[in-house]
């Protein structure tokens, strides 16, 4: 899935989860591990979709700002997110939906993430918390 | 092709088919055959483990975000032994008496459906939570309640030796859930119905069911399939589908009962949701203890209720609009968050609707209505107030831009969450409770069954699930279902000799 556009993946990820630019090699094989599980059920038009989706949010600041996506700083590609999260048209804010979606699942699913967000739920429960 | 032959089949192991099930196998004494066929894998407490991922994609289909054919509503529904019952938090209310009578089905009075409830609220051990097992995510539900001029009431709840894991939608890694899997199927098992799990029913054609038994794959959670993988046709003399209100009438639709049936199918909704959350100043237990205690009721006055929850990291992070910085540093304030999850009280209009495609696999078409919108946005007000009144310092609203209203703006909340900003395909839309689809009623134009369940003009056919629904039952619906059903089996009981002959006279 992500093998032809992992640059601009991994740039779109980092501007819906800031804390995704300080991850490591290792940390990004389990973002994208889980997102490839995810989408490993799902008809291969999706994938073909995503693709799509994500080379459409590379250019699209080429209109603005005359860069694609990746070359683009941190507030500027915040800015072209927003924009797309409120165009227009549907389809397109469905796709970003879903692209942040599956970023959300790869990041925040890992065990590591639970731990940084002080998400500590346990199956002893109470128990566990004495 | 593998042939067999039963007296009885029932699809689907939910509060719809578990029920059945327990109720038809006292038949098995008197020599009646009886099997229940599970799309899903058995799967034990010990293999709960409360990862997110993991388990909704073991238990749910889809893995718990079953898209509408817009995508802008998420479903969540399981296939496992034990249906949907296993990943509820087992909340248990009975229908209100105003609902069942505008439902308007012939023979269903609200006395049966309550009487039915409380054999089930005995059954599954129905309780209310003692006040020393709520954690602060639910009391300070009940104090900015009672702030905010608003009564909570408490979910009785079927729960036993809850260690308060918080992880009921994930499958409890306790077995403290009461539900199908833990009492009527194990009833039923005992008393002679034989249970096949993995088992995907394809086609019903007349009198006998087609299906497809799956292999356990590498990795997968579960015990294996009780039949070897393959392909199978059943022959019943009674075929009752419990599917689920997504479930049944796409198997109903695929085998062509849609051409004689032009309400099947119709009907569908599902109280669609958002996941509300605030952040207190101070680090609340919220991820510990039974995740929905409390509840206020504001169908009538406002087409809304109200429940206090408490979601995983991945299932929040989506359900919370944007991202970017402001995203994360919401996310990073989890052990001071406080959840509230908005239902609508959407009602069954033209359109709503369960299809197939192509291959037979289901369709749904929902469109959120202005209603439905107007319904979740007095929610999130009433929702923010709460937690306001609660002591939270911000407040996350879908439907308000920015959607992070701060305490100071406590008092605006009624001009800043408005209707207008609530756009299909940006704020997050979700559902669990999935109803309608092969209504009861009075007839084939505008219903599918009987007031007990029996597909109009086949006798044989049977429907014991929430796709009975005639509309929204505007609480949790687990427990009416289990009424419904109750219904189905009694009338598989006293049609029994027409439909078993003298060997279903004798079991009868």
């Amino acid at each position: 899935m992500f093998h032809p556009v992992r640059d601009a993946f991994r740039a779109i990820a980092a501007a819906v989860v800031p804390e995704a630019a300080r991850m490591d090699s290792a940390a990004w094989a389990d973002v994208e591990g889980l997102i490839e599980d995810a989408l490993a059920t799902r008809p291969a038009l999706v994938r073909g979709q995503l693709r799509l989706l994500v080379r459409v949010i590379d250019v699209l600041p080429m209109l603005r700002y005359g860069r694609r996506f990746t070359a683009l700083d941190a507030e500027r590609r915040t800015r072209v997110l927003e924009w797309v999260q409120n165009a227009p048209l549907r389809l397109l804010r469905r796709g970003l939906w879903g692209l942040r979606t599956l970023i959300m699942l790869g990041y925040y699913a890992r065990p590591a993430a639970a731990v940084e967000i002080g998400y500590r739920a346990h199956p002893n429960g109470w128990e566990a918390r004495v | 092709m593998t042939n067999r032959e039963y007296d009885i089949v029932i699809i689907g192991s939910g509060a719809g088919g578990g029920t059945v099930a327990a109720e038809l196998s006292q038949m098995t004494k008197g020599g009646i055959r009886v099997l229940l066929l599970e799309q899903g894998p058995r799967v034990s407490p010990e293999e709960m483990t409360g990862r997110e991922v993991e388990m909704a994609r073991a238990l749910y289909a889809d893995d718990g975000a079953f898209l509408t054919s817009k995508g802008t509503v998420s479903l969540a529904f399981a296939r496992a032994y034990g249906g949907s019952t296993l990943v509820y938090t087992g909340t248990s209310l009975v229908a209100p008496e105003r609902v069942i009578r505008s439902w308007g089905v012939s023979g269903l009075t609200s006395a049966d459906v309550a009487r039915r409830s409380a054999k089930y609220l005995v059954q599954n051990e129905v309780h209310l939570l003692p006040p020393e097992e709520l954690n602060e995510n639910n009391r300070l539900f009940v104090t900015g309640c009672r702030s905010a001029g608003f009564r909570a009431e408490q979910f009785p709840v079927n729960v036993r030796g809850c260690k308060g894991s918080s992880m009921c939608n994930l499958g409890c890694p306790n077995g403290a859930k009461l539900g199908t899997n833990a009492v009527q199927l194990p009833f039923a098992e005992r008393h002679g119905v034989e249970v096949v799990t993995r088992a995907e029913v394809r086609r019903i054609e007349e009198r006998a069911v087609h299906l497809r038994v799956r292999d356990k794959q590498p990795g997968e959670k579960g015990a294996p399939g009780e039949w070897a993988a393959g392909e199978y046709r059943v022959r019943a003399k009674v075929i009752v589908c419990a599917g689920g209100a997504i479930g049944t009438p796409a198997l109903l639709l695929r085998s062509g009962f849609g051409r004689h049936m032009p309400a099947l199918g119709a009907g569908f909704t599902c109280h669609p949701a958002h996941i509300l959350l605030a952040e207190h100043a101070r680090a609340i237990t919220n991820d510990v203890g039974h995740p929905k205690s409390f509840y206020l009721d504001r169908a009538v006055e406002e087409g809304f209720v109200l429940e206090t929850c408490m979601y995983f990291p991945f299932t929040t992070a989506k359900n919370l609009t944007g991202f970017g910085a402001p995203h994360s540093a919401l996310m990073r304030a989890f052990p001071r968050l406080q959840m509230i999850l908005a239902l609508a009280c959407d009602r069954a209009v033209p359109g709503n609707r369960v299809t197939v495609d192509k291959e037979g696999e289901p369709v749904v078409h929902y469109e959120l209505t202005p209603r439905v919108v107007s319904s979740l946005v007095r929610a999130t007000r009433a929702a923010s107030r709460i937690f306001f009144a609660a002591g939270a310092r911000r407040v996350h609203a879908p439907s308000a831009h920015p959607p992070l209203i701060d305490a100071k703006d406590a008092q605006c909340v009624d001009e800043l969450i408005d209707a207008r900003h609530f756009r299909a395909g940006k704020v997050s839309v979700s559902a669990a409770h999935l109803m309608g689809g092969a209504a009861m009623g009075a007839g084939r134009r505008s219903s599918v069954t009987d007031g007990w369940g029996r597909v109009h003009g086949l006798p044989w056919l049977r429907v014991a699930d929430a796709s009975l629904f005639p509309d929204s039952l505007e609480i949790n619906p687990y427990v009416t279902i289990m009424a419904l059903a109750d219904r189905v089996a009694e009338a598989v009981r006293v049609d029994a000799p027409a439909l078993l002959g003298a060997r279903g006279a004798g079991a009868a």
